[in-house]
C-alpha cells in the first residue's frame, strides 16, 4: 500500500505543494527537449533524404562547435568564425558526399550505416588532431547570445503558498527561439522550394527521382550541409551549457529515443518527440527517481519511447509501413 | 607471390622484435623506464591533458638539469587509456613488457583491475591520492601505494572543514549534505565512509549520481539539489563533469562557498567555466598552485621555453598541471630512495617498491629540490602506504585558486580503523588473497 502511495500519490502531492518548482522542472524539461530535438533534427534530415542513419551526427555537433571556437581562438572575429564554421560544414558535406556516399549508391542500408560509424571515428581522430582534446569555452557572449537569467517570483506558488521562484536562463530562451526558427526555415525549405521537393522525391524513391533528372549527389551534399548547420547550432547551445569537448558526442545518443518516438522521417516528430522525452525524463527523474535511488534519466527516455512504440511502431509522426503481400 | 609476402612480413616482425628487445636492453642498462598512462583524448581529456603535461615535464626537467636521477636518465613514454579500464589494462601489460619500474593507472577503475596483478608481476602501483582507499594498508597491499592521501582521507577532511565552519562536528547533527558523484568506481569509492560518518555525526546524506554519458547533462541532478536544499554539497567529479556541475550550481544559485570538491574537482578550467558566479567554490588540495617555485621555474626554462613541453603557456602552473608534477616528484624521490638503498643506479620494479615503501620527503629535501612551500613532507612506511597527510582547502576567487584554510590533517583516527576493516573485507571477498611475502626493508 505504501509503495502504491509512493508511486501514484506522493509525486503529485509534491507537485501541488511546490508549483513553482514544478514549473522549473517543466521549463528545464522543455529546454532539454528542444536541445534533444535539435540533435534529432540532424539525424532526420539525412535519414529523410537517403535512408541513412547518420551515426556521425553526434561528432558533427562537436566538430562544428570546435571549428567555431578554434577559429575564434586563432584570432578570427566571432561572426566571421561563425560564417567560416558554416563553410567548414559545407566542405565536410561535399567531402562526405564525394568520398563516401557517392561510392555507396545502391548498397544495402547496413553498409551506409557502417560508413557513418567509420566517419564518426575518423572525425573524432581528425578533430583531436586539429583542435586537441582539451575542452573549450563556447564564445556565447562574443556571438551576441544572451547570458544571465530572469528570475520570476510568482506569488503563492512557492512552498506552503509562499512566493515562488522560477529561474529562466537567457541562453535557454535563445535556444528555444533558434530551434523554432530553424524548424520553420527547414519546413519552408522542404515544402516550398524546388530543392526541398526534389529532396522529398529522393526520400520517397531514389530511382524514380533519378529518372526525372534529380541529381542524387547534389541532394545528398545539400542535405549533409543542412545537417551540418543544424549540428553547429546544436553545438553552440550544448556548448554554452557546459563546455565544448568530445564528451558532447555521447550526449547526441540522447537523440535515439527521440527518433524512436517521433519517427525517423518527420521534422515535427523530432520536435514533439524531443519535448516529450525532455519533459518526461525530467518529471520522472525528479518525482519518481528518488524512489529507486535516482539516476533513472539515462534509461527512462528509452522506456518512454518503447511504450509509445507499442502503440505506434512507426513512431508518432513516422510514415505507416504498409506492404502488400 | 604469397610466399614472398609472408616471408617479408615475418622478416618485419622479427626485425621489430629485435628492435624492441634492443630498446628494452638499453633501458635496463642505461636508463630507468617509466610508462606514463595518460588520457589526452576522450571525455576526460580536460583533466587528463594538464596532468600528462605536468608528469612529463618534471621528468624531462630532471633529465635536462641533472642528467636524470642518480646519473641515470629516465626514459618514459605515454600510453593513451582514454580513462577506459580495458585500455588501461592493456597499457599495464605493455608497461610490464617494457620493464616499467612503476605503474600509474590514473583511474580508480584501472587501479582496481591491476591491484591483483601487481603482486604477481612484481610491479608497484602508484595510485596517487586515488584508487582503493584500503590499499593504504601496506601489510595487505605491499605492491600498491596511494600517498599522500586516500579518498577516505579526502572525504573526512571535507567533513572536518564543514564541521569547523559549523562550530564543531557535533553541530552537524540534523544537517543535510548532498553527494554528487561520477557513477563509476571513482565516485563510489568514498560512499561507505560517508555513510558511516553520517551515522556517527547525525547528518543526512542525499546521493546524486551522474552517469558517465550524462556528464554534460546534469540539470536533473541540480533540480533535485534545489528541491532538497542541502546545507552543503560535496562533489567527486572528473573530466567534463566538473565544469558542468559548477555551471549548474551557479544556475540554481547554490551558495558556492558551501560547494566542496575533492582534489580532482579542482582544475582551473573546472571553476573557470562557472564565470564570476563560481567565486567561492572550494576544493581540497595537497600542493601549491602557480609557478612561483624554483623547480617549476627550472621546468619553464629547460622544458617549456625550450619547446620540449606540450603545455600551453597560459596553462603552465595550473592546478592539475602541478598535480602531474607532484606525481612525478613522488616517482623521482622513490627512485632516488631505491638507488640509495640498493646501491644500484638502474633500479628494477622490485627495487622501486622498496623505494616507495621508504619514501620520506622531509622539509629539508623539499627545499633542496626547489619546492619549498609547494608541498608538505610525505612519508610512507611498510604498514602505511598512504600516510594520511595534511591537506588544505582552496577557494576560487573568480580568476585563480587561493588558499582558504591552513594545512590540516584528515580525520585519521576515524579513517584508519575503517581502512583496516575495509582491507580485511577486501581480503575476504578476494580469497585466496596472498599474504605479504615482501620483506619490510628499511633504511639503515
Amino acid at each position: 500500500m505504501n509503495a502504491l502511495y509512493a508511486v501514484l500519490v506522493d509525486p503529485f502531492m509534491q507537485m501541488a505543494a511546490q508549483p513553482d518548482f514544478l514549473l522549473q522542472v517543466l521549463w528545464e524539461g522543455l529546454v532539454g527537449g528542444i536541445l534533444y530535438a535539435l540533435i534529432a533534427l540532424g539525424f532526420v534530415l539525412i535519414f529523410k533524404a537517403s535512408g541513412v542513419f547518420n551515426f556521425a551526427q553526434g561528432i558533427m555537433v562537436v566538430f562544428a562547435a570546435l571549428s567555431l571556437v578554434g577559429l575564434y581562438e586563432a584570432g578570427v572575429p566571432a561572426w566571421l568564425a561563425l560564417i567560416l564554421a558554416i563553410a567548414i560544414m559545407g566542405v565536410l558535406a561535399l567531402a562526405v558526399e564525394g568520398l563516401v556516399m557517392r561510392h555507396l549508391v545502391n548498397q544495402p542500408e547496413i553498409i551506409l550505416l557502417m560508413s557513418t560509424i567509420g566517419l564518426t571515428y575518423f572525425l573524432i581522430g581528425f578533430g583531436e588532431f586539429i583542435f586537441g582534446g582539451e575542452p573549450k569555452v563556447m564564445i556565447t557572449e562574443e556571438l551576441g547570445l544572451p547570458t544571465g537569467s530572469t528570475v520570476l517570483e510568482p506569488a503563492g506558488l512557492g512552498r506552503d503558498g509562499g512566493p515562488g521562484l522560477v529561474i529562466l536562463q537567457h541562453i535557454d530562451i535563445a535556444a528555444a527561439i533558434i530551434a523554432i526558427v530553424m524548424v520553420t526555415v527547414l519546413g519552408i525549405f522542404f515544402n516550398k522550394t524546388r530543392i526541398g521537393r526534389a529532396l522529398r522525391a529522393v526520400a520517397d524513391d531514389h530511382q524514380a527521382a533519378l529518372s526525372v533528372g534529380i541529381s542524387l549527389n547534389q541532394i545528398w551534399a545539400i542535405v549533409w550541409f543542412a545537417a551540418g548547420i543544424v549540428a553547429l547550432a546544436t553545438g553552440i547551445m550544448w556548448g554554452a551549457r557546459s563546455d565544448v569537448s568530445f564528451a558532447l558526442e555521447i550526449v547526441a545518443l540522447k537523440a535515439l529515443p527521440v527518433l524512436i518516438l517521433g519517427g525517423f522521417t518527420s521534422i515535427p516528430g523530432a520536435i514533439v518527440g524531443g519535448l516529450i522525452i525532455g519533459i518526461g525524463e525530467k518529471l520522472g527523474e525528479i518525482y519518481w527517481g528518488p524512489l529507486v535511488g535516482g539516476g533513472i534519466e539515462s534509461w527512462l527516455a528509452y522506456v518512454i519511447a518503447l511504450i509509445f512504440l507499442l502503440f505506434r511502431p512507426q513512431g508518432l509522426f513516422g510514415e505507416r509501413i504498409i506492404e502488400r503481400i | 607471390m604469397m610466399l614472398r609476402k609472408l616471408a617479408f612480413g615475418a622478416a618485419c616482425v622479427a626485425l621489430s622484435g629485435l628492435a624492441a628487445g634492443a630498446v628494452t636492453q638499453a633501458n635496463a642498462q642505461d636508463s630507468i623506464y617509466v610508462q606514463l598512462p595518460t588520457y589526452r583524448t576522450g571525455p576526460y581529456a580536460g583533466s587528463g591533458i594538464p596532468i600528462a603535461n605536468g608528469m612529463a615535464d618534471y621528468l624531462t626537467m630532471l633529465n635536462e638539469r641533472d642528467g636524470g636521477i642518480g646519473g641515470v636518465k629516465i626514459t618514459f613514454d605515454e600510453c593513451e587509456t582514454g580513462y577506459d579500464t580495458q585500455k588501461g589494462v592493456e597499457c599495464y601489460e605493455a608497461a610490464k613488457a617494457n620493464n616499467t619500474v612503476v605503474f600509474n593507472p590514473w583511474s580508480t577503475g584501472i587501479t582496481l583491475q591491476v591491484i591483483p596483478k601487481a603482486a604477481v608481476d612484481k610491479i608497484p602501483i602508484l595510485s596517487m591520492a586515488y584508487g582503493l582507499s584500503a590499499a593504504a594498508e601496506g601489510d595487505v597491499f605491499p605492491w600498491v601505494f596511494n600517498p599522500p592521501d586516500t579518498y577516505w582521507d579526502g572525504l573526512s577532511a571535507i567533513i572536518k572543514d564543514i564541521g569547523e565552519r559549523e562550530g564543531g562536528l557535533d553541530n552537524l547533527k540534523g544537517k543535510k549534505i548532498g553527494y554528487l558523484f561520477l557513477d563509476a568506481g571513482y565516485g563510489r569509492e568514498p560512499i561507505p565512509l560517508l555513510e558511516q560518518l553520517a551515522e556517527k555525526y547525525g547528518f543526512a546524506v542525499t546521493q546524486y549520481p551522474v552517469a558517465g554519458k550524462e556528464m554534460q547533462n546534469q540539470s536533473s541532478q541540480w533540480l533535485n539539489v534545489r528541491r532538497d536544499n542541502p546545507d552543503y554539497m560535496i562533489m567527486w567529479g572528473w573530466g567534463a563533469m566538473n565544469p558542468t556541475a559548477v555551471k549548474e550550481a551557479t544556475k540554481i544559485r547554490y551558495p558556492m562557498d558551501k560547494f566542496y570538491g575533492v582534489w580532482w574537482a579542482g582544475g582551473d578550467d573546472d571553476a573557470r567555466a562557472g564565470g564570476a558566479q563560481a567565486k567561492g567554490y572550494r576544493t581540497l588540495n595537497f600542493h601549491g598552485t602557480g609557478a612561483d617555485y624554483p623547480a617549476l621555474q627550472d621546468i619553464k626554462k629547460l622544458v617549456v621555453d625550450a619547446g620540449k613541453s606540450q603545455v600551453e603557456a597560459d596553462k603552465f602552473g595550473d592546478n592539475l598541471y602541478n598535480r602531474g608534477v607532484y606525481n612525478s616528484i613522488l616517482m623521482a624521490e622513490a627512485i632516488r630512495t631505491a638507488q640509495e638503498m640498493t646501491g644500484k643506479t638502474a633500479i628494477t620494479a622490485e627495487d622501486m617498491r622498496v623505494g616507495l615503501e621508504n619514501l620520506n620527503i622531509d622539509e629539508a629535501r623539499i627545499k633542496e629540490i626547489g619546492l619549498e612551500g609547494f608541498m608538505k613532507p610525505v612519508k610512507v612506511t611498510c604498514e602505511n602506504h598512504s600516510g594520511h597527510h595534511q591537506v588544505y582547502v582552496q577557494e576560487w576567487d573568480g580568476e585563480k585558486w587561493v588558499a582558504a584554510s591552513d594545512w590540516f590533517a584528515p580525520m585519521t583516527d576515524v579513517v584508519e580503523p575503517l581502512l583496516k576493516q575495509a582491507a580485511e573485507d577486501y581480503v575476504k571477498s578476494n580469497a585466496p588473497w596472498p599474504e605479504r611475502q615482501a620483506e619490510c626493508a628499511t633504511r639503515s
